[in-house]
Protein backbone atom coordinates (compact mmCIF):
# COMPACT_ATOMS: atom_id res chain seq x y z
CA UNK A 1 0.00 0.00 0.00
CA UNK A 2 1.39 3.53 -1.14
CA UNK A 3 1.11 5.22 3.00
CA UNK A 4 3.77 2.51 3.78
CA UNK A 5 6.90 3.87 2.03
CA UNK A 6 7.23 6.84 4.23
CA UNK A 7 6.88 6.51 8.13
CA UNK A 8 3.81 7.68 9.97
CA UNK A 9 5.49 10.32 11.95
CA UNK A 10 7.55 11.90 8.63
CA UNK A 11 3.84 12.71 7.91
CA UNK A 12 2.77 14.71 11.00
CA UNK A 13 4.07 18.02 9.33
CA UNK A 14 5.25 18.15 5.77
CA UNK A 15 5.98 20.70 3.49
CA UNK A 16 5.45 21.35 -0.49
CA UNK A 17 8.57 21.81 -2.39
CA UNK A 18 9.78 25.59 -2.93
CA UNK A 19 9.17 25.54 -6.71
CA UNK A 20 5.44 24.39 -5.69
CA UNK A 21 3.00 26.56 -6.79
CA UNK A 22 -0.74 26.21 -6.32
CA UNK A 23 -3.94 28.03 -7.76
CA UNK A 24 -7.07 28.71 -6.34
CA UNK A 25 -8.60 26.41 -8.98
CA UNK A 26 -6.13 23.68 -7.45
CA UNK A 27 -4.15 23.69 -10.48
CA UNK A 28 -0.83 22.70 -9.27
CA UNK A 29 2.26 23.68 -11.03
CA UNK A 30 5.99 22.02 -10.44
CA UNK A 31 8.10 24.77 -11.74
CA UNK A 32 11.39 22.23 -11.24
CA UNK A 33 10.20 19.82 -13.79
CA UNK A 34 7.43 21.55 -15.64
CA UNK A 35 4.66 18.83 -14.41
CA UNK A 36 1.08 20.13 -13.67
CA UNK A 37 -1.64 18.21 -11.86
CA UNK A 38 -5.20 19.09 -11.47
CA UNK A 39 -6.38 18.71 -7.86
CA UNK A 40 -10.04 18.32 -6.91
CA UNK A 41 -11.42 20.42 -4.03
CA UNK A 42 -10.60 18.19 -1.26
CA UNK A 43 -6.77 17.55 -2.53
CA UNK A 44 -6.39 21.11 -3.07
CA UNK A 45 -7.90 22.05 0.72
CA UNK A 46 -5.22 19.64 2.04
CA UNK A 47 -2.25 21.63 0.17
CA UNK A 48 -3.09 24.78 1.44
CA UNK A 49 -3.89 23.53 4.86
CA UNK A 50 -0.43 22.19 4.58
CA UNK A 51 1.15 25.64 3.02
CA UNK A 52 -0.37 27.33 5.83
CA UNK A 53 1.94 25.01 7.97
CA UNK A 54 -0.94 22.77 9.76
CA UNK A 55 0.40 19.60 11.12
CA UNK A 56 -1.31 16.53 10.36
CA UNK A 57 -3.62 16.70 13.61
CA UNK A 58 -4.82 20.01 12.57
CA UNK A 59 -5.84 18.97 9.30
CA UNK A 60 -7.49 16.16 10.21
CA UNK A 61 -9.32 18.19 13.02
CA UNK A 62 -9.83 20.75 9.95
CA UNK A 63 -11.70 18.15 7.83
CA UNK A 64 -13.75 16.52 10.36
CA UNK A 65 -15.21 20.13 11.18
CA UNK A 66 -15.91 20.88 7.68
CA UNK A 67 -16.79 17.47 5.92
CA UNK A 68 -19.06 14.51 6.61
CA UNK A 69 -16.12 12.00 7.28
CA UNK A 70 -14.71 9.64 9.89
CA UNK A 71 -11.64 9.91 10.90
CA UNK A 72 -10.44 6.81 9.94
CA UNK A 73 -11.88 7.28 6.44
CA UNK A 74 -10.06 10.44 6.11
CA UNK A 75 -6.42 9.54 7.23
CA UNK A 76 -6.11 6.61 5.39
CA UNK A 77 -7.27 8.93 2.17
CA UNK A 78 -5.10 11.53 3.63
CA UNK A 79 -2.09 9.44 3.70
CA UNK A 80 -2.90 7.71 0.85
CA UNK A 81 -2.73 11.20 -1.04
CA UNK A 82 0.01 12.10 0.95
CA UNK A 83 2.24 9.09 -0.56
CA UNK A 84 1.36 9.73 -3.62
CA UNK A 85 2.83 13.99 -3.22
CA UNK A 86 5.92 11.71 -2.01
CA UNK A 87 6.02 9.60 -5.74
CA UNK A 88 5.96 12.75 -7.65
CA UNK A 89 8.37 14.30 -5.81
CA UNK A 90 6.20 17.12 -4.18
CA UNK A 91 6.93 17.10 -0.76
CA UNK A 92 10.14 18.77 0.47
CA UNK A 93 12.01 16.14 2.03
CA UNK B 1 18.89 55.07 -29.84
CA UNK B 2 17.36 53.49 -31.87
CA UNK B 3 19.54 51.35 -34.31
CA UNK B 4 18.63 51.04 -38.12
CA UNK B 5 20.34 47.29 -39.28
CA UNK B 6 19.99 44.88 -41.67
CA UNK B 7 20.41 41.08 -40.54
CA UNK B 8 20.20 38.28 -43.04
CA UNK B 9 18.81 35.03 -42.07
CA UNK B 10 18.14 31.13 -42.87
CA UNK B 11 16.18 28.92 -41.81
CA UNK B 12 12.68 30.34 -42.87
CA UNK B 13 11.33 26.23 -42.74
CA UNK B 14 8.59 27.19 -40.92
CA UNK B 15 7.37 23.59 -40.77
CA UNK B 16 6.53 20.86 -38.19
CA UNK B 17 10.53 20.12 -38.65
CA UNK B 18 10.95 24.01 -37.91
CA UNK B 19 14.21 25.87 -38.50
CA UNK B 20 14.97 28.96 -36.06
CA UNK B 21 14.69 31.27 -38.24
CA UNK B 22 11.14 32.94 -38.00
CA UNK B 23 11.62 32.53 -33.69
CA UNK B 24 14.90 34.32 -34.28
CA UNK B 25 13.60 36.70 -36.51
CA UNK B 26 10.04 37.33 -34.69
CA UNK B 27 12.23 37.86 -31.31
CA UNK B 28 14.30 40.82 -33.34
CA UNK B 29 11.26 42.19 -34.34
CA UNK B 30 10.24 42.89 -30.83
CA UNK B 31 13.46 44.46 -29.90
CA UNK B 32 12.89 48.01 -29.25
CA UNK B 33 16.80 48.46 -29.51
CA UNK B 34 16.33 47.90 -33.83
CA UNK B 35 15.28 48.82 -36.83
CA UNK B 36 15.42 46.35 -38.66
CA UNK B 37 15.60 45.23 -42.52
CA UNK B 38 15.45 41.31 -42.62
CA UNK B 39 17.07 39.80 -45.52
CA UNK B 40 15.28 36.08 -45.29
CA UNK B 41 18.17 33.63 -46.91
CA UNK B 42 15.82 30.25 -48.43
CA UNK B 43 17.27 27.17 -49.85
CA UNK B 44 13.84 26.10 -51.42
CA UNK B 45 11.06 28.19 -53.04
CA UNK B 46 8.19 27.24 -50.52
CA UNK B 47 9.98 27.96 -46.87
CA UNK B 48 6.70 29.24 -45.38
CA UNK B 49 8.77 31.87 -43.94
CA UNK B 50 9.37 33.26 -47.24
CA UNK B 51 5.85 34.28 -47.66
CA UNK B 52 4.32 34.78 -43.33
CA UNK B 53 3.92 38.56 -42.91
CA UNK B 54 5.97 41.03 -41.05
CA UNK B 55 8.42 38.56 -41.17
CA UNK B 56 11.32 38.88 -43.81
CA UNK B 57 11.35 42.20 -46.14
CA UNK B 58 12.85 40.16 -48.88
CA UNK B 59 13.82 36.53 -49.54
CA UNK B 60 16.74 36.06 -51.67
CA UNK B 61 17.38 31.79 -53.01
CA UNK B 62 21.00 30.73 -51.99
CA UNK B 63 22.56 27.47 -53.35
CA UNK B 64 23.31 24.57 -50.59
CA UNK B 65 26.36 24.49 -48.84
CA UNK B 66 27.38 20.66 -50.27
CA UNK B 67 27.36 22.83 -53.61
CA UNK B 68 30.13 24.43 -52.87
CA UNK B 69 31.62 27.48 -49.97
CA UNK B 70 32.28 29.13 -53.08
CA UNK B 71 29.02 29.12 -54.75
CA UNK B 72 27.38 30.14 -51.85
CA UNK B 73 29.76 33.10 -50.71
CA UNK B 74 29.67 34.44 -54.74
CA UNK B 75 25.54 34.47 -53.66
CA UNK B 76 25.71 36.47 -50.39
CA UNK B 77 28.19 38.65 -51.97
CA UNK B 78 25.52 39.51 -54.57
CA UNK B 79 22.86 39.80 -52.00
CA UNK B 80 25.17 42.03 -50.01
CA UNK B 81 26.23 44.53 -53.09
CA UNK B 82 22.41 45.17 -52.72
CA UNK B 83 21.34 45.04 -49.22
CA UNK B 84 24.33 45.99 -47.33
CA UNK B 85 24.03 43.40 -44.87
CA UNK B 86 25.17 44.22 -41.07
CA UNK B 87 24.63 40.59 -39.37
CA UNK B 88 24.18 37.13 -40.61
CA UNK B 89 22.61 35.11 -38.71
CA UNK B 90 22.74 30.96 -40.02
CA UNK B 91 20.57 28.96 -38.43
CA UNK B 92 21.03 25.56 -39.75
CA UNK B 93 23.70 22.86 -38.50
CA UNK B 94 24.41 21.92 -42.07
CA UNK B 95 25.54 25.23 -43.22
CA UNK B 96 27.12 26.51 -39.97
CA UNK B 97 30.68 25.10 -40.77
CA UNK B 98 30.81 26.53 -44.14
CA UNK B 99 29.59 30.37 -42.55
CA UNK B 100 32.30 29.90 -39.87
CA UNK B 101 34.98 28.88 -42.43
CA UNK B 102 33.65 32.20 -44.48
CA UNK B 103 33.61 34.31 -41.28
CA UNK B 104 37.01 36.46 -42.20
CA UNK B 105 35.40 36.71 -46.18
CA UNK B 106 32.08 37.85 -44.55
CA UNK B 107 33.57 40.53 -42.17
CA UNK B 108 36.10 41.73 -45.31
CA UNK B 109 32.42 42.27 -47.09
CA UNK B 110 31.05 44.16 -44.46
CA UNK B 111 28.93 41.15 -42.76
CA UNK B 112 29.23 40.24 -38.76
CA UNK B 113 28.43 36.65 -37.13
CA UNK B 114 28.66 35.63 -34.07
CA UNK B 115 29.16 32.01 -34.36
CA UNK B 116 31.10 29.17 -32.42
CA UNK B 117 35.31 28.72 -33.57
CA UNK B 118 35.71 25.65 -35.30
CA UNK B 119 37.28 23.72 -32.80
CA UNK B 120 34.03 24.53 -30.70
CA UNK B 121 31.93 23.77 -33.35
CA UNK B 122 34.08 20.18 -33.48
CA UNK B 123 34.26 19.15 -29.95
CA UNK B 124 30.96 18.96 -29.16
CA UNK B 125 29.64 16.70 -32.62
CA UNK B 126 27.78 13.81 -31.50
CA UNK B 127 30.43 11.37 -32.63
CA UNK B 128 32.98 12.68 -29.72
CA UNK B 129 30.32 13.33 -27.11
CA UNK B 130 32.24 10.79 -24.65
CA UNK B 131 35.57 13.21 -25.07
CA UNK B 132 33.21 15.86 -24.71
CA UNK B 133 31.86 14.67 -20.93
CA UNK B 134 34.84 13.41 -20.11
CA UNK B 135 37.03 17.21 -21.12
CA UNK B 136 34.45 18.81 -19.14
CA UNK B 137 33.16 16.73 -16.58
CA UNK B 138 29.68 15.72 -17.70
CA UNK B 139 28.04 12.98 -17.99
CA UNK B 140 27.04 11.73 -21.26
CA UNK B 141 25.41 8.59 -22.55
CA UNK B 142 27.57 5.37 -23.58
CA UNK B 143 27.78 5.88 -27.88
CA UNK B 144 29.41 4.22 -30.57
CA UNK B 145 30.21 5.54 -33.99
CA UNK B 146 29.04 2.84 -36.87
CA UNK B 147 30.95 3.23 -40.26
CA UNK B 148 29.49 0.20 -41.89
CA UNK B 149 26.46 -2.61 -41.70
CA UNK B 150 28.70 -5.46 -40.39
CA UNK B 151 29.34 -3.12 -36.92
CA UNK B 152 25.90 -3.47 -35.84
CA UNK B 153 26.55 -7.18 -34.77
CA UNK B 154 29.25 -5.82 -32.20
CA UNK B 155 26.64 -3.45 -30.40
CA UNK B 156 25.36 -6.89 -28.75
CA UNK B 157 28.19 -7.24 -26.02
CA UNK B 158 28.52 -3.16 -25.14
CA UNK B 159 24.56 -1.82 -25.34
CA UNK B 160 21.02 -3.43 -24.27
CA UNK B 161 18.08 -2.60 -26.16
CA UNK B 162 16.62 -0.33 -26.84
CA UNK B 163 19.58 1.53 -28.26
CA UNK B 164 19.21 5.28 -30.03
CA UNK B 165 20.56 5.24 -33.84
CA UNK B 166 21.62 9.14 -34.92
CA UNK B 167 22.80 10.63 -37.98
CA UNK B 168 25.70 13.57 -37.42
CA UNK B 169 23.46 16.42 -37.65
CA UNK B 170 20.09 15.36 -37.54
CA UNK B 171 17.76 12.69 -36.92
CA UNK B 172 17.24 10.02 -33.77
CA UNK B 173 15.45 6.79 -33.64
CA UNK B 174 14.69 4.02 -31.06
CA UNK B 175 15.68 0.67 -31.57
CA UNK B 176 14.90 -2.26 -30.39
CA UNK B 177 16.82 -4.85 -31.90
CA UNK B 178 19.85 -4.91 -34.92
CA UNK B 179 17.42 -5.35 -37.45
CA UNK B 180 16.16 -2.00 -36.41
CA UNK B 181 19.21 -0.44 -35.68
CA UNK B 182 19.90 -1.73 -39.85
CA UNK B 183 17.07 0.06 -41.49
CA UNK B 184 17.79 2.88 -39.32
CA UNK B 185 21.52 3.05 -40.00
CA UNK B 186 20.36 2.98 -43.62
CA UNK B 187 17.78 5.54 -43.95
CA UNK B 188 20.20 8.43 -41.84
CA UNK B 189 23.23 7.39 -43.72
CA UNK B 190 21.41 7.69 -47.25
CA UNK B 191 20.35 11.08 -46.17
CA UNK B 192 23.50 12.35 -43.71
CA UNK B 193 26.13 10.51 -44.70
CA UNK B 194 28.14 8.67 -42.10
CA UNK B 195 29.58 7.60 -39.39
CA UNK B 196 25.95 6.93 -37.85
CA UNK B 197 25.98 7.25 -33.66
CA UNK B 198 24.67 4.64 -31.81
CA UNK B 199 23.70 5.96 -28.21
CA UNK B 200 22.71 4.18 -24.84
CA UNK B 201 18.79 5.07 -24.57
CA UNK B 202 19.17 6.82 -21.31
CA UNK B 203 15.45 6.82 -19.34
CA UNK B 204 14.31 10.11 -18.10
CA UNK B 205 12.62 13.00 -18.86
CA UNK B 206 14.32 15.21 -21.39
CA UNK B 207 14.72 18.98 -20.68
CA UNK B 208 16.64 21.53 -22.74
CA UNK B 209 18.40 24.87 -22.59
CA UNK B 210 18.63 27.82 -24.92
CA UNK B 211 21.72 29.84 -24.49
CA UNK B 212 23.97 32.33 -25.06
CA UNK B 213 28.11 32.72 -24.58
CA UNK B 214 30.29 36.04 -25.19
CA UNK B 215 33.73 33.69 -26.26
CA UNK B 216 34.92 34.82 -23.06
CA UNK B 217 33.23 32.85 -20.88
CA UNK B 218 30.43 34.52 -19.70
CA UNK B 219 26.52 33.01 -20.08
CA UNK B 220 24.65 36.10 -21.36
CA UNK B 221 21.64 34.51 -21.12
CA UNK B 222 19.75 30.71 -20.24
CA UNK B 223 16.41 29.15 -19.92
CA UNK B 224 15.50 26.02 -19.49
CA UNK B 225 12.24 24.60 -21.14
CA UNK B 226 10.29 21.07 -20.48
CA UNK B 227 9.27 19.87 -24.17
CA UNK B 228 5.43 18.87 -23.10
CA UNK B 229 4.52 17.68 -26.70
CA UNK B 230 6.48 16.04 -28.90
CA UNK B 231 6.19 15.30 -33.25
CA UNK B 232 6.52 12.09 -34.24
CA UNK B 233 9.64 13.66 -35.78
CA UNK B 234 10.74 14.72 -31.85
CA UNK B 235 10.47 18.71 -32.33
CA UNK B 236 8.84 20.51 -29.40
CA UNK B 237 5.47 21.34 -30.36
CA UNK B 238 4.54 23.03 -26.75
CA UNK B 239 6.65 23.41 -23.68
CA UNK B 240 7.21 25.21 -20.39
CA UNK B 241 10.20 26.85 -18.94
CA UNK B 242 11.18 25.37 -15.98
CA UNK B 243 13.27 26.68 -12.92
CA UNK B 244 16.07 24.05 -12.79
CA UNK B 245 19.52 25.76 -11.03
CA UNK B 246 21.36 22.42 -12.04
CA UNK B 247 20.65 22.39 -15.38
CA UNK B 248 21.19 26.37 -15.21
CA UNK B 249 24.80 25.28 -13.46
CA UNK B 250 25.87 23.00 -15.94
CA UNK B 251 25.00 25.21 -18.81
CA UNK B 252 27.08 28.14 -17.27
CA UNK B 253 29.82 25.75 -15.97
CA UNK B 254 29.78 24.47 -19.74
CA UNK B 255 29.94 27.96 -21.61
CA UNK B 256 33.00 29.21 -19.10
CA UNK B 257 35.05 25.74 -20.25
CA UNK B 258 34.50 25.71 -23.58
CA UNK B 259 34.20 29.56 -23.91
CA UNK B 260 31.25 28.80 -26.60
CA UNK B 261 30.78 31.81 -28.63
CA UNK B 262 27.02 32.20 -30.05
CA UNK B 263 23.49 30.43 -29.29
CA UNK B 264 23.16 27.28 -28.33
CA UNK B 265 20.83 24.57 -27.18
CA UNK B 266 22.00 21.98 -24.32
CA UNK B 267 19.77 18.67 -24.80
CA UNK B 268 19.65 16.76 -21.12
CA UNK B 269 17.64 13.75 -19.45
CA UNK B 270 16.92 13.93 -16.25
CA UNK B 271 16.72 10.64 -15.19
CA UNK B 272 14.07 9.96 -11.82
CA UNK B 273 16.93 10.35 -9.37
CA UNK B 274 17.77 13.57 -10.80
CA UNK B 275 21.11 12.53 -12.43
CA UNK B 276 21.35 14.71 -16.00
CA UNK B 277 22.57 13.58 -19.18
CA UNK B 278 23.74 15.53 -21.29
CA UNK B 279 22.57 13.91 -25.26
CA UNK B 280 23.65 16.94 -27.74
CA UNK B 281 24.74 20.43 -28.03
CA UNK B 282 23.40 21.91 -30.87
CA UNK B 283 25.72 25.19 -31.92
CA UNK B 284 22.76 27.26 -33.19
CA UNK B 285 19.84 28.97 -32.01
CA UNK B 286 16.56 26.48 -31.59
CA UNK B 287 13.50 26.67 -33.10
CA UNK B 288 11.88 27.39 -29.64
CA UNK B 289 14.05 30.48 -28.60
CA UNK B 290 10.83 32.65 -28.90
CA UNK B 291 9.85 30.73 -25.65
CA UNK B 292 12.80 32.65 -23.95
CA UNK B 293 11.65 35.88 -25.29
CA UNK B 294 8.56 35.30 -23.98
CA UNK B 295 10.05 34.41 -20.25
CA UNK B 296 12.17 37.74 -20.36
CA UNK B 297 15.23 37.15 -22.46
CA UNK B 298 15.65 38.48 -25.73
CA UNK B 299 18.83 36.20 -26.97
CA UNK B 300 18.39 36.73 -30.61
CA UNK B 301 18.67 40.20 -29.88
CA UNK B 302 21.65 39.80 -27.58
CA UNK B 303 23.27 37.49 -30.04
CA UNK B 304 22.90 40.65 -32.49
CA UNK B 305 24.38 43.12 -30.53
CA UNK B 306 27.34 41.03 -29.25
CA UNK B 307 28.05 40.48 -33.37
CA UNK B 308 27.71 44.22 -33.33
CA UNK B 309 30.87 44.62 -30.92
CA UNK B 310 28.17 46.17 -28.16
CA UNK B 311 28.61 45.12 -24.94
CA UNK B 312 25.97 42.91 -23.45
CA UNK B 313 25.31 42.69 -19.66
CA UNK B 314 23.70 38.62 -18.63
CA UNK B 315 20.35 38.28 -18.26
CA UNK B 316 19.87 35.96 -15.49
CA UNK B 317 16.43 36.20 -14.43
CA UNK B 318 13.39 34.93 -16.58
CA UNK B 319 9.42 33.49 -15.35
CA UNK B 320 9.25 29.73 -14.92
CA UNK B 321 5.78 28.44 -16.53
CA UNK B 322 5.98 30.09 -19.59
CA UNK B 323 4.79 28.11 -22.17
CA UNK B 324 4.46 27.75 -25.86
CA UNK B 325 2.39 25.69 -28.51
CA UNK B 326 2.69 25.53 -32.00
CA UNK B 327 -0.20 26.02 -34.70
CA UNK B 328 -0.30 25.24 -38.43
CA UNK B 329 -1.91 27.85 -40.66
CA UNK B 330 -2.44 28.04 -44.66
CA UNK B 331 -1.76 31.02 -46.18
CA UNK B 332 -3.25 31.86 -49.34
CA UNK B 333 -1.11 33.07 -51.85
CA UNK B 334 -0.73 33.71 -55.72
CA UNK B 335 1.66 31.55 -58.40
CA UNK B 336 2.70 35.03 -59.13
CA UNK B 337 4.42 35.00 -55.91
CA UNK B 338 6.20 31.56 -56.50
CA UNK B 339 7.00 32.43 -60.35
CA UNK B 340 9.18 35.26 -59.11
CA UNK B 341 10.82 33.40 -56.55
CA UNK B 342 11.67 30.56 -58.72
CA UNK B 343 12.75 32.76 -61.99
CA UNK B 344 14.62 35.46 -60.21
CA UNK B 345 15.72 33.70 -57.18
CA UNK B 346 14.51 37.61 -54.83
CA UNK B 347 10.72 38.32 -53.95
CA UNK B 348 9.82 41.32 -51.95
CA UNK B 349 7.45 40.39 -48.82
CA UNK B 350 4.08 39.99 -50.57
CA UNK B 351 2.16 41.76 -47.73
CA UNK B 352 4.38 45.19 -47.92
Amino acid sequence: MHFCIVKKENYLQMKLKSNIAISESGFVFDAGTGETYSLNPVGADILKLMNEGMKQEEITAYFLQNYDVSQGVFESAYFDFISILNQFNLIDR
Amino acid sequence: MIKKLTIAVTGLNNTDNPGPGIPVIRSLRESKEFDLRVIGLAYENLEPGIYMENMVDKTYQIPYPSGGADLLLERIKYINEKENIDVLIPNFDAELYTFMKAEKRLYEMGIKTFLPTIAQFEERQKAVLPEFGKKYGVDVPKSTNLTSVSDIRKLKKDYEFPVLVKGKFYDAHVAYNEEQVTTHFNKISAKWGLPIIVQEFIKGTEVNVVALGDGKGNTIGAVPMRKQFITDKGKAWGGITIKDEKMLDLTHALIEGTKWRGGMELEMIRTNDNKYYMIEINPRIPAWVYLAVGAGQNIPEALVKLAMGDKVEPMSSYSAGTMFVRYSYDMIGDISQFEKLSMTGELDNIHK
